[in-house]
């Protein structure tokens, strides 16, 4: 393990890559500060300029532009209660109100040490978890991963939507029909295609992504500009206040960061879950744990209610690249996102990744931690500055966002056929949008895809036909058990409603 | 009776799948495939039952909470306005070229969705285009297909 992190470290530590981990962390918390933009969409908009990097360097920037996007998403929570992602509402519970107390440089800062903190745990914990995790892996057979993804699947349509879960299983088959669309990998059998030329080699990922996020958040954005529950709020940039924390807040911080953290990442690894049930759960641990003169602070500005969500939500984002490099499944609609650029790289991340290319599971790993101190290093000084983002009119704003989503797909294809496809997609998942039909499952399902229908092939081929591949592995048949008990919650929960 | 729009979107995935499956169906194996396990249909046929199957499921259950989109505060008229100044813009960047047709579709972009501020509007059209590009076809050697440049000698 010892030459691995030396791997990792030396490729990490080239000029290039940590250029890549400041600019990725630079433009990620501008993008996951905007209203509105997550991770997902600034990951999305780097994909096009990665493919002309070597893939560590490409992963490394990717990387860089999650951390940024989640702490620029707690950024806008704590300035003016908008979270820029679902993963940073339970930031605003204590963050917003600290602001308004005229505490805002101290909330960003208490928010910038405790994502940095969570982050530094969990890539600890990732370090020994993720090679052990591998090893175990390998003993994973067809069937395994055939229910692996089936429950990674439902358990993302669980959590991803409140009290929608039928409506999230449909866009999961939806997402699962798009990627039926051009050859049939074994038999080059073209499908779907209705004699389009444009669509034989499939719908391309890149397309699908910014389609369904990029584009379509920005079409959201303009429709629902006049509703006056979505007004901007405007905040006073200027009185930010000091970002030092003093000796009481720092020991807050310290008995709220080891436990958020081990919730955290264990919250992460777990498919589906992820960011938003960490950072909530972390919250409302915290709550238990505290006295009780600190439970009456918590909603009114308490350090302890924005280091928990703040350390879990950083936490969870480290723990969710486990079965990403692991297993070659991802966890969440995010490191979907990653996994589709792995793929462009010609990259099939899994168990075999840390064997055959152990920079690139290296180097992924370390520049976490880079990422993280180039994140605490550079955002924390210039918070008052990148701040001023917020400022931007939505009229210069949604345009930029439709040009470099329109720029990505023109230079990959240099087709028009592939921007009006998007175009299409666009406005029909802002549609679904509107009537709260969730995109992640649809782009995870989208993203597995192939691989579902490869490990379906080989199970059914292995078993002649039979389904019986379902049950006859004791793994496979406890992932199933596993999935049958999270749709029977679904629908207990439904009908106890 | 009234039907929620969530109910109707529903029926739509449903006839959606109908027309999956009837495509399906339409799909040409090998003749020795035909029979196999696994074939290049199995895996769309599951596909099409499963959406049939749920968007039946949510028609028929009963609705707890119904999507609300209140249609009289959504801006239809900018988001249209957008749609179509963008599917211009896709069907003119191969033939005008880069430049010329990402600086128009900003500039008109930022003046549908009421910007006047034409300084502005202007530095975040055209130069901002051309450093873009300066970055993207100078630096990076990405290239950028553009026939009204080429044919002024600006790239080569």
């Amino acid at each position: 393990m010892i030459e691995g992190i030396l791997i990792g470290l030396q490729t990490a530590l080239s000029l290039k890559n940590i250029l890549m981990v400041m600019m990725g962390c630079f433009f990620g918390t501008i993008i996951g500060m905007l209203p509105g933009l997550g991770p997902m969409t600034a990951i999305a908009l780097m994909i096009p300029i990665t493919y002309g990097f070597e893939p560590a360097t490409g992963l490394i920037l990717m990387a860089g532009v999650y951390y940024g996007a989640v702490f620029g998403g707690s950024t806008s929570s704590i300035l003016i209660n908008a979270p820029g992602v679902p993963g940073t509402v339970a930031t605003a519970f204590d963050g917003y109100p600290m602001a308004q107390q005229g505490k805002a440089g101290k909330a960003l800062a208490i928010a910038a040490y405790s994502s940095f903190a969570g982050g530094t745990i969990s890539a600890i914990f990732l370090l020994f978890a993720a090679p052990s995790l591998s090893k175990i892996s390998l003993s994973f057979r067809s069937p395994d991963y055939f229910a692996l993804m089936v429950l990674g699947l439902t358990a993302v349509s669980a959590f991803s939507s409140k009290g929608q879960f039928l409506k999230a299983i449909m866009m999961v088959i939806l997402g699962l029909m798009l990627a039926t669309v051009g050859q049939d990998s074994l038999s080059d059998i073209t499908r779907f295609t209705f004699n389009n030329i444009n669509l034989t080699d499939g719908i391309s990922f890149v397309l699908v992504v910014m389609a369904t996020f990029a584009m379509s958040e920005a079409l959201t954005i303009i429709l629902k500009g006049k509703d006056p529950s979505r007004a901007t709020q405007q905040v006073s940039l200027s009185e930010l206040g000091s970002i030092r924390l003093d000796k009481d807040e720092r020991n807050k911080m310290l008995k709220t960061i080891p436990r958020s953290s081990v919730l955290g990442f264990l919250i992460g690894v777990l498919p589906g879950a992820g960011a938003t049930i960490a950072s909530f759960l972390a919250y409302g641990m915290e709550r238990n744990y505290v006295s009780e003169e600190e439970k009456q602070k918590f909603g009114k500005g308490s350090v302890h209610g924005l280091a928990a969500p703040e350390t879990a939500n950083n936490a969870a984002c480290s723990g969710s690249f486990v079965p990403l490099l692991t297993l070659g499944i991802p966890g969440s609609g995010t490191t979907a996102v990653m996994l589709g650029a792995l793929l462009g790289f010609g990259i099939q991340p899994g168990p075999r990744l840390y064997m055959t290319n152990p920079e690139i599971f290296w180097s992924v790993i370390m520049s976490m931690y880079i990422g993280m101190v180039i994140l605490l290093i550079l955002n924390l000084p210039l918070i008052p500055y990148i701040a001023r983002v917020l400022a931007t009119p939505k009229t210069f704003l949604i345009p930029l966002i439709l040009f470099f989503s329109v720029t990505g797909i023109y230079l990959m294809s240099f087709n028009n056929f592939d921007i009006f496809l998007m175009i299409g997609i666009a406005v029909v998942a802002t549609f679904l949008r509107l009537y709260n039909f969730p995109m992640a499952p649809l782009i995870l399902a989208f993203v597995l895809g192939g691989l579902m229908e490869e490990n379906l092939r080989r199970s059914l081929l292995i078993s002649d036909g039979s389904f019986n591949f379902l049950w006859d592995r004791p793994l496979t048949a406890v992932i199933l058990t596993g999935t049958i008990l999270l749709v029977s919650w679904q629908v207990y929960k439904s009908f106890k409603k | 009776m009234r039907i929620s729009t969530d109910k109707i979107i529903s029926l739509l995935f449903f006839v959606l799948s109908i027309f999956y499956l009837y495509h399906t169906y339409q799909i040409q194996v090998f003749s020795f495939d035909e029979h196999a396990p696994f074939n290049a249909k199995t895996f769309p046929t599951f596909l099409a039952y499963i959406g049939m199957f749920l968007s039946v499921l949510y028609v028929v259950l009963p609705e707890k909470n119904p999507s609300k989109v209140d249609h009289k505060v959504l801006d239809y008229k900018s988001s249209l306005y957008l749609v179509i100044i963008t599917v211009v813009y896709g069907f003119v960047i191969l033939k005008v070229g880069f430049f010329l047709s990402t600086s128009l579709f900003l500039f008109f972009s930022y003046y549908f969705l009421g910007e006047r501020r034409w300084a502005w509007m202007f530095v975040l059209s055209f130069p901002f285009v051309a450093i873009f590009m300066y970055l993207l076809h100078g630096i990076l050697d990405v290239y950028l297909r553009d026939p009204l440049l080429k044919m002024l000698g600006i790239i080569g």
